[in-house]
């Protein structure tokens, strides 16, 4: 089942990452650029997602109104979006529209306006997207989670701080496009109906000529308060667990990334059968594992009434502490048969087919096909994966709470009793 | 791509847009039952009773169910709305009997008593969540101001008050009355071996007995009114702005999905470049949706409190605009090319593709190929769009606005 994977570097640095496959009547695209707001200096937190947003404001011959208008026209279901390390530009349509919409994208990656007068306007998409997390309490939640459990500045929300993003002028933007939209660690990658060798022709006469820039400065470190509980006047308690895991890139990844499927893929996972099936304690429990380059976190996330938060967070704190115990045969072999029909079905969706090239390329420097995929998931066992457990138990738990009032975290294994219960927003200890 | 289509002599249907040169197939269960098609005393228990499907059957025990869909690596959900609950899996071809004996095992359930009450807590946890989420509840207090007591207004999740309330007797005879085979369609897409899979449901649901149940589908009478509902909690101030529109059987459906996007995409649209794109508002969008003998048009706003009534404002201009500033044939052009990319992308995944012939079969349209779908949303004129705005005005809707304020300006041209 495997398809041909192309790769070929521009002469700027940014890499082309192709599969072509004319079965297909669509096309879809993904431009990755290193320019996440892990480098948002300290003083202008989300300077990296008002940057993106100011970027859709106008480019090349066009302006904002163009721009748009240009690419609903060619019919591009686009995304765009900034996390820790990357800004992502995806877009998919009918393969016939594919190179018209790279050449805007062309424009807009390397040539936008940054338009002083519309800077206004872009900050109040930012700061309206900031207010409207506070609704969205179970992500609000994630993004603490985060931010309490990697190392600073890695558990950094793209989403940043309101009065930084206020103060940000439209040099600060200028400024950042430039260090960070650069060629170097750039991916482009393609899949659906294409030819790829007009693909090539095309890339390079579009960002062939990208000039390197010099880079953005180390990223800054930022001091984080500790927080377990986030007061909230909500319905349900919210719980967050993370502890670490291995990245992608990691020889032990699958072993990890298998051992998380036991946990949280499916309905007779383990979380699901424990938490909800048989106590009926929440609606939502899942975990799963949330990879980058260098670090990688299992997240685990229930939401439930606040009269079952405490059992539900035993439960699920039990179950956490129970897969460093090991997994069974008929377990991994359930998880197989899903992982297996979820690689193919992945063949169905040029979307997801060209996130996969770029995650590949990204985290390996390199693209693994199906069948090298396929092979690494066969070759995986319930001793394997056990092992791994066995040196890498889940342990270094972080917690974090949201709702009307916080719960008796579980002491980690020699602590003495002393532990401090969490009784307010920024209790420590635990 | 082959349609086929078989009917059992119960009255059950089973359609299938067959395509050998798929990698997975899509297989799921319509039926026609709903929200509302419920009572007073019974609130929620489509919604309840979709949840319970999964808890076993003489054959199976809940455990089964969930391992036996996990083993064939199925990727398998439900979902129950105003009128309809769907059971669906996607597979891998090789799984095609084992799925579809599967699904057809768990539509006939055991409804024990002791899962009943055990359910009941996921189900109510499920209510208490969607509370905490924005609109909290107000997109069903919507639906009941504007249609007041039509059956199309009935919440989908019930209260937590109807659902404490429910009791299991209740369920079996809502389950004994509505999946009845008549009210069910057996859909499927992508590779799909046609006579195996009709040859399996005559013989696992060919003793399925009908029962004559029939819906009740009266003419909505859409309703001009506003209300303002406060949730301390909430930090945004939302509205929602609800009036009538095409219905499932109208062939204006085209129009109305072309005018939704002309007016209230989230990209691109008059709402984007009036309120999202100056960044007034966090989001808004309009959107329609079709129900037997119902549709509507549907209006989300989310912005901060001090600014809803002016922007509440501006989303009443533009809906009376929509007649008042004609719409061009560039603004319909560029729609229908995006509605058409849609078309095309959705229609290369056999689970995108069970949704929709499924879909177009219950609501009585029969078959329509993609092609079809293509070919009549080409043929939409800016005259097919005045029809939808002469017979449905816009601005003759139903408004709630939910948030912190307790003091919203009622706007102009409601009643306070």
């Amino acid at each position: 089942m495997t398809k041909p994977i192309k790769t070929l570097t521009l002469p700027g640095g940014m890499v082309l990452l192709g599969e072509p496959d004319k079965s297909f009547q669509s096309a879809a695209f993904q431009f990755v650029i290193p320019a996440g707001c892990v480098h948002d200096p300290l003083d202008r937190s989300g300077l990296g997602s008002l940057t993106c947003e100011m970027m859709l404001r106008g480019a090349g011959g066009r302006d904002s109104r163009a721009l748009v208008n240009d690419l609903e026209n060619l019919g591009i279901d686009r995304n765009e979006s900034v996390s820790l390390s990357q800004a992502v530009f995806g877009g998919c349509g009918v393969a016939s529209n594919l190179m018209p919409a790279l050449s805007i994208y062309a424009d807009i990656l390397l040539r936008p306006h940054l338009p002083a007068d519309q800077l206004g306007a872009g900050q109040a998409v930012c700061l309206q997207e900031l207010q409207g997390l506070e609704d969205e309490v179970s992500q609000k939640l994630m993004i603490e989670l985060r931010r309490q459990h990697y190392p600073a500045p890695w558990g950094r929300s793209s989403l940043g701080d309101a009065e930084a993003i206020d103060s940000a002028s439209i040099a600060d933007v200028q400024a950042f496009h430039k260090a960070c939209y650069r060629p170097g660690g750039a991916i482009l990658s393609v899949a659906g109906n294409f030819d790829w060798g007009q693909l090539c022709d095309v890339a390079n006469e579009l960002f062939g000529d990208w000039a390197p820039g010099t880079g953005p400065p180390e990223p800054a470190v930022e001091a984080i308060e500790p927080r377990r509980h986030l007061p909230s006047d909500t319905n349900q308690c919210h719980i967050g667990i993370a502890f670490d895991s291995a990245p992608y890139r990691h020889d032990d990844y699958f072993q990890a990334w298998a051992a998380v499927g036991v946990l949280s893929g499916g309905m007779s996972s383990r979380l699901f059968t424990e938490v909800r099936e048989k106590r009926g304690l929440c609606y939502t429990v899942s975990a799963s594992l949330q990879t980058q380059l260098d670090r990688a976190a299992v997240i685990a996330y229930a939401g439930t009434t606040a009269e079952r938060a405490q059992e539900t967070l035993d439960v699920t704190h039990a179950e956490l502490l129970r897969l460093g115990e090991g997994v069974t045969q008929t377990e991994l072999d359930r998880l197989k048969a899903r992982i297996k029909s979820g690689l193919i079905m992945q063949q169905e969706s040029t979307g997801s087919r060209s996130a996969a090239l770029a995650r590949d390329w990204r985290h390996l420097g390199r693209v693994r096909t199906v069948d090298e995929l396929a092979a690494i998931v066969d070759a995986i066992t319930a001793d394997s994966i056990n092992a791994y457990l066995e040196a890498n138990p889940p342990t270094g738990f972080t917690f974090l709470t949201l709702g009307p009032k916080p719960l008796e975290l579980p002491v980690p294994a020699g602590t003495p009793d002393t532990a401090e219960r969490t009784d307010g927003g920024d209790a420590r200890g635990v | 791509m082959e349609f086929k289509q078989h009917r059992l002599s119960n009255g059950l249907g089973i359609v299938a847009e067959c395509n050998p040169s798929a990698h997975s197939s899509a297989i799921g269960f319509f039926v026609r039952a709903g929200a509302r098609d419920e009572t007073d005393d019974v609130a929620g228990v489509s919604h309840f009773l979709e949840h319970m499907m999964f808890k076993g059957t003489p054959a199976r025990s809940a455990d089964d169910v969930n391992r036996e869909f996990d083993e064939m690596g199925a990727h398998y959900n439900a979902y129950t709305s105003e009128e309809h609950t769907v059971y669906y899996a996607a597979v891998l071809p090789e799984h095609q009997p084992a799925c579809v004996g599967l699904l057809a095992d768990i539509l006939r359930p055991s409804l024990r008593e002791e899962d009943f009450a055990m359910e009941k807590n996921v189900i109510r946890e499920e209510i208490q969540m969607y509370l905490d989420q924005p609109p909290y509840g107000m997109d069903d207090h919507v639906k009941a101001l504007c249609f007041g007591d039509h059956p199309i207004a009935r919440s989908v999740l019930g209260t937590d008050e109807s659902i404490a309330a429910l009791s299991v007797d209740q369920m079996r005879d809502y389950f004994a009355a509505r999946y009845e085979p008549g009210m069910i369609t057996l859909a499927a897409a992508g590779k799909i071996d046609f006579d195996a899979l009709t040859r399996q449901i005559e013989q696992v649901c060919g003793g399925w007995e009908p029962t004559g149940v029939v819906r009740d589908v009266p003419p909505p009478k859409p309703r001009k009114r506003f209300e303002a509902v406060a949730i301390e909690a909430a930090t945004q101030q939302y509205a929602l702005v609800l009036s009538g529109g095409p219905d499932a059987g109208d062939p204006g459906r085209y129009a109305a999905k072309l005018l939704a996007t002309i007016l209230g995409d989230d990209s691109g649209s008059r709402m984007y470049w009036d309120l999202v794109d100056p960044g007034l508002v966090e989001s808004c969008s309009l959107g329609h949706y079709e129900y037997e003998g119902v549709g509507m048009f549907y209006t989300w706003l989310a912005c901060s409190p001090d600014d809803i009534e002016v922007n509440l404002g501006r989303v009443n201009q533009l809906l009376a605009d929509a007649v008042a500033k004609p719409i061009t044939d560039a603004e319909l052009s560029q729609a229908r090319n995006k509605v058409k990319s849609r078309v095309v992308l959705g229609s290369e995944r056999p689970r995108s593709r069970l949704f929709n012939v499924g879909g177009n079969w219950v609501q009585g349209r029969g078959y329509r190929s993609t092609a079809d779908d293509l070919a009549s949303l080409d043929a939409v004129t800016l005259a097919d769009l005045n029809r939808v705005l002469e017979r449905y005005p816009l601005n003759q809707a139903a408004v709630v606005t939910v948030g912190p304020r307790d003091d919203v300006a009622t706007p102009a041209g409601y009643d306070a």
